[in-house]
């Protein structure tokens, strides 16, 4: 059990690790994908009020949980590079940055399209669309200072502690935020409020879901194989061929 | 090996601080003036009617506030990390923790007092009723004071970095943002008749979460800034 926690934390071994999972996450993350699109799209019925734009939720819904779900797996893999100085850890904190910021901005602008039929305006300041938004302004800040160092275990650890700082505040923000909106326009925020959605409605969106989560997989053993690359190319391991 | 209080250590570091800012007064005031500047900014660019400043001035002045207070936090750990004062007091075996909290103080004592001092008075400027001035003065109290240490963070961070200052906004405004919201709506609750209690609260439990957990973090960052 130890041995191979701590053969992990061997970039060769983890290098040729998820080599071999990536395709484990990817191919059924394509199949799930196309099944929940192709249900979303046709089979699921339409909406009595929103009609087909609620469609539109078989995209939005899951990237906006992945955006969350993937700031914390990056805080965590954050945190357990500081605590026991696994740098391979620091690596995947790395790689989840982009995929993160990418859901993240995938959430901003499906509820933006979705806004203009439902609201009739492209942006609203909706208690979702605004701490989403800030969101991307913390992965972007996270981004930002790990690229302004050029030693790399520096800004391993410098980004590390600004992702734990990020990610107490990240409550912190959600509810001050719903707060303010509830504040000035509850009208608009119900609006959004589904009441209790169909069955056959529900099934589409949690393929999709898990199509996202087997996706982010199959995105970070990418990612995470390439800055292992980058990381160790002067390594010895590499020339002989891994 | 003998080693001083941490209580009367912590206290020189801020005692040097101000006696350092004020020899150089000039750098304490500039924050100051920028302050005024952008509140005069808001009404030119919007109306000159008080009636409708008053609708914005509790925002506006706290706009202000977060963008002032950013301005002199990039320069907080600067000097001491260059000349190597940082590096004795990492290895003078005092809580790293304690003397960063008191260089913050410092700091705070240094641009974030001055702003609530003098922020009554813009705030009138914008048409801000006097009912408003107490709420105002205590809200800006804890949300200065948050700030400084979030900053003193971020500053911790970026000490080392090229382009600093356009980064540690990138990093702070962000986290600034509960701040910002819980304080603008204090004033506009007093404005409005009702009792800001609710938010001035909030205000203070952020206040000390941050005051527990942000010394932790900005040893942390220091310890990296300095150690490489």
């Amino acid at each position: 059990m130890w041995l191979w926690i701590h053969k992990l934390g061997s970039p060769p071994h983890a290098y040729r690790l998820l080599g071999k999972m990536a395709p484990w996450f990817g191919w059924p993350a394509l199949i799930l994908i196309l099944l929940a699109t192709w249900w979303g799209l046709v089979w699921a019925p339409r909406d009595y009020q929103q009609g087909d734009a609620f469609r539109l939720l078989y995209v939005h819904a899951p990237s906006a949980w992945m955006s969350m779900f993937t700031y914390v797996v990056m805080a965590v893999a954050a945190a357990i590079g500081m605590i026991w100085r696994i740098k391979l850890a620091h690596a995947a904190a790395a790689s989840c940055a982009p995929i993160g910021a990418s859901f993240t901005f995938l959430a901003l602008a499906t509820g933006s399209i979705w806004g203009k039929p439902m609201w009739g305006t492209w942006w609203v300041w909706d208690a979702r669309l605004t701490s989403e938004l800030i969101l991307l302004f913390l992965y972007l800040g996270y981004m930002a200072l790990r690229s302004s160092f050029d030693d790399p275990q520096r800004a391993d650890r410098a980004s590390a502690v600004l992702a734990i700082v990020g990610v107490i505040n990240v409550p912190i923000i959600h509810y001050s935020v719903e707060w303010w909106t509830t504040l000035h326009q509850p009208a608009s925020v119900t609006k959004l409020d589904k009441p209790s959605i169909a069955l056959e409605m529900l099934y589409p969106l949690f393929i999709m879901m898990v199509g996202f989560q087997l996706y982010f997989g199959w995105a970070i053993s990418r990612r995470l194989r390439g800055e292992i690359l980058r990381r160790e190319r002067n390594a010895k391991w590499l020339k002989e061929g891994a | 090996m003998h080693r001083a209080p941490t209580t009367s250590a912590a206290g020189l570091v801020f005692r040097r601080d101000l006696m350092l800012a004020w020899r150089r007064w000039d750098d304490v005031a500039q924050p100051l003036i920028f302050y005024v500047v952008v509140t005069t900014m808001f009404p030119l660019a919007t109306t000159p009617d008080l009636a409708q400043l008053r609708e914005i001035s509790g925002g506006v002045v706290w706009v202000a506030a977060l963008l002032a207070s950013l301005l002199a936090l990039e320069s907080l750990f600067r000097s001491d990390v260059e000349d190597g004062t940082m590096e004795q007091w990492v290895l003078s075996g005092q809580p790293l923790g304690w003397l960063l909290l008191a260089k913050v103080a410092s700091h705070w004592v240094l641009t974030g007092l001055p702003l609530v001092v003098i922020a009554p008075v813009v705030g009138t400027a914008l048409g801000l009723p006097f009912e408003a001035w107490g709420t105002l003065v205590l809200s800006l109290i804890l949300g200065t004071a948050t700030l400084s240490i979030l900053g003193g963070i971020g500053a911790a961070l970026t000490v080392g970095v090229r382009r600093g200052a356009v980064l540690l906004s990138l990093l702070v405004l962000p986290l600034a943002m509960p701040l910002l919201i819980f304080g603008s709506r204090a004033v506009g609750m007093v404005m409005d008749g009702d009792s800001p209690a609710g938010p001035l609260q909030l205000l203070a439990a952020i206040f000390f979460l941050t005051l527990s957990l942000g010394p932790v973090a900005m040893s942390a960052a220091i310890r990296i800034s300095v150690e490489s």
